[in-house]
């Protein structure tokens, strides 16, 4: 038998291009999504390095001066240190408060544990606004001053809810067994807490401790009404917005934003080290 | 850690065991002695209370009621740590986050003993998997992450290894194998096994001795031969392999045997086989201890004439045989090909002989069918 030669039909550029088109529709759907989400940091990026003197809106010229000075702009240090002392004390007693009521939520049974299931959703589901005017009024009734305090009070308060979810959905997709074949070899319950469920749970734990940090540094309108005269590194943004954001601005959040990928990258990377092994 | 585990020795006794849930008791007034040193099954089909049975003794499950004993030491109330009792889960619950080779040495060192490397690698050249100590268990395959959850049980030496389906999850080739491994590595150990199962042919070839359960209760006890060759209830007659079972009736009794009638012809029946409350009987017997011979061949012992061959499967070392007999029920024959003989055809007349220490005889007013259909696979 001899080969039939089959012509391969050249198909016209407009189904040529449709065909491509629908191979590759989510690739393209993934770099229009990425650039929308990540053209604001470029741009935050870009204006760190703007030689601009007073407002940042224009570019003027490439300089290092704002990354070399980053305290050069009057008050962004001290309102980026507030928002950091802020959000350590915050994240910290948060997590720690919040990852015991995972634990109670998702571990026992007790009287009122539905209630406080529901209950715990609340202050993520009410308006800022309204926690944040309400706060205020229960902390001026109790006679004590906006301020320092007030605000990390009101930070821990509103960051439990995250810790708790986050937390309770690790905690339950633990294997009880797990736990139970530790106490079938002679772990006690203070052991078996510490050698296998707390290892089990703690990523779980240090993702809400990272929630809570950056719910708690960007947070602007519960602040805004429980601060007082501190200055928070938000606070002090939307302040200047009107005046001009002084480029330094720019270097603290890229600096935000560099920070936050290395630590995701790093987790990512010791995650994927540990599955390899 | 100040505990059971080095001081009791011996029988594991449980004492009229009930576990109840809130509309059932899924454990029963259940009693149960297991021999030290012995390899003991507990078989029964799935939701009869094998696991429950076992986390009772394991400590992870409160009886409702009832006592535990391992020798002379009551351990009902002990805390699942205090009690020198092993466990090898249903699933394996390898710890995901620690190696292989902490996984081992996780008791050991629970309890503060010193000499942990030299015993951790003695567990693993048990399980031949010395190569593996670094690896973390998603890392292993089901076989391995098995041999690997029996190491880091049998490491502690307890006076009571459990062992929860534990080759439920393998494929059928490698659980035959390690059937044979678990057999060895007990005998290699000798310690107290207790195997909990759903399958038949493992829990017969692997035990010492077989306890048979159903809701929640022990139907039988006894060694695999005792169990499979004199069974005292349908339910234990029909899950245990196959059993011909014919309504009759006690009419007379003659020395070590009864004579029961058959929808007409007399056969016996040992007296020591015979579990009836009265004259009626479930009369069984096995498909491979029948004999099928042409209707006019002529040979002694128990005989039912008036077979009609109505299907016949030929399977390489046996032939099977579906008999109609007179009455209506369908009879089933297994014949080793082994005597040269060409099988019988259908649509042949036979007559089907056996001799009468085969046969053993069941309370009639039973239901025939208990048993058989129960879902062997999970
Ligand atoms: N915590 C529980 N609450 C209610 N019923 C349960 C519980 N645990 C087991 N059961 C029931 O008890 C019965 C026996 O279960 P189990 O011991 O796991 O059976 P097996 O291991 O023999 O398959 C089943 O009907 C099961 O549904
Ligand atoms: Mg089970």
């Amino acid at each position: 038998m001899s080969t039939v030669e089959v012509p391969v039909p050249t198909l016209p550029f407009g189904k040529r291009f449709t065909r491509w088109f629908g191979r590759n529709t989510i690739r393209i759907y993934a770099v229009v999504g990425f650039t929308y989400l990540f053209i604001p940091v470029l741009y935050t990026f870009a204006f760190s390095f703007n030689d601009s003197a007073k407002s940042n809106l224009t570019w003027v010229g490439f300089t290092f001066k704002n990354w070399q000075n980053p305290c050069g702009a009057p008050e962004v240090c001290d309102a980026l240190g507030n928002s950091i002392r802020i959000g350590l004390i915050a994240t910290t007693v948060a997590t720690i408060l919040g990852t015991m009521i995972a634990f109670a939520l998702g571990r026992h049974r007790f009287r009122g544990r539905s209630a406080t299931n529901t209950l715990i959703f609340l202050p993520m589901a009410t308006p800022e606004v309204v926690l944040g005017a309400s706060l205020l009024a229960m902390f001026l009734n109790f006679g004590i001053n906006p301020g320092f305090w007030p605000t990390v009070i009101a930070h821990i308060m509103f960051c439990i809810s995250f810790v708790v979810v986050t937390v309770k959905a690790r905690i339950a997709s633990l294997d009880p067994r797990l736990e139970q074949a530790a106490m079938d070899l002679y772990a006690n319950e203070r052991e078996t807490f510490r050698r296998i469920t707390l290892p089990l749970v703690a990523p779980g734990i240090a993702g809400a401790a990272l929630l809570a940090f950056s719910l708690s540094f960007d947070d602007f309108i519960i602040t805004n009404f429980n601060s007082g005269t501190i200055n928070t590194f938000p606070k002090f943004v939307y302040v200047s917005a009107g005046r001009g954001i002084p480029a330094q601005a720019n270097v603290v959040g890229s600096s935000m934003f560099f920070l936050a990928l290395f630590i995701v990258l790093t987790g990512e990377l010791i995650g994927r080290k540990r599955r390899k092994r | 850690m100040a505990d059971a585990s080095t001081s009791s020795r011996g029988d594991l006794k449980l004492t009229r065991i009930t576990k109840s849930y809130s509309d059932f008791n899924a454990v029963d007034d259940l009693s149960l002695t297991i021999k030290e040193g012995s390899f003991f099954a507990l078989l029964g089909p799935s939701g009869c209370g094998k696991t429950t049975t076992l986390r009772m003794i394991a400590g992870l499950e409160e009886p409702t009621a009832g006592s535990i004993h391992i020798g002379t030491t009551d351990i009902t109330t002990m805390k699942p740590y205090q009690r020198p009792v092993n466990t090898v889960f249903q699933n394996y619950a390898l710890f995901p986050h620690l190696s292989i080779y902490e996984n081992i040495a996780f008791g050991l060192r629970r309890r503060g003993i010193k000499d942990v490397k030299s015993a951790v690698d003695k567990a693993l050249d048990l399980v031949e998997l010395p190569h593996l100590a670094d690896r973390k268990p998603n890392q292993l395959s089901g076989g391995q992450q098995q041999r690997i959850a029996l190491a880091r049980a049998i490491i502690n030496r307890p006076a009571l290894l459990l062992l929860d389906e534990p080759l439920g999850a393998l494929d059928l080739k490698l659980r035959r194998q390690m059937q044979i491994e678990l057999k060895w590595i007990q005998k290699e150990v000798g310690l107290t096994f207790v195997h909990v199962t759903h399958d038949q042919e493992e829990a017969m070839t692997m035990a010492d001795t077989v306890a048979l359960m159903h809701d929640g209760k022990i139907e039988q006890m006894g060694s695999p031969a005792d169990l499979y060759d004199n069974p005292k209830s349908v339910f234990v007659a029909n899950f245990l392999g196959q059993s011909n079972l014919i309504d009759g009736k006690i009419v007379d009794s003659d020395g070590d045997n009864f004579v029961v009638d058959l929808f007409g012809q007399k056969v016996s029946v040992l007296k020591s086989r015979s579990s009836a409350k009265d004259a009626s009987v479930l009369f069984g017997i096995r498909p491979e201890k029948l004999r099928i011979q042409p209707s006019d061949a002529d040979k002694p012992g128990n005989v039912l004439t008036g077979g009609r061959i109505v299907d016949v499967s030929y399977i390489g070392v046996s032939t099977q045989y579906q008999v109609e007999m007179p009455w209506g029920q369908e009879i089933m024959v297994f014949e080793q090909n082994d005597d040269g003989i060409p099988p019988l055809a259908k649509g042949d007349g036979v007559r089907l002989s056996w001799e009468p220490i085969f046969s053993f005889a069941l309370d009639g007013h039973e239901d025939a069918t208990a048993g058989s259909e129960v879902e062997v696979s999970e």
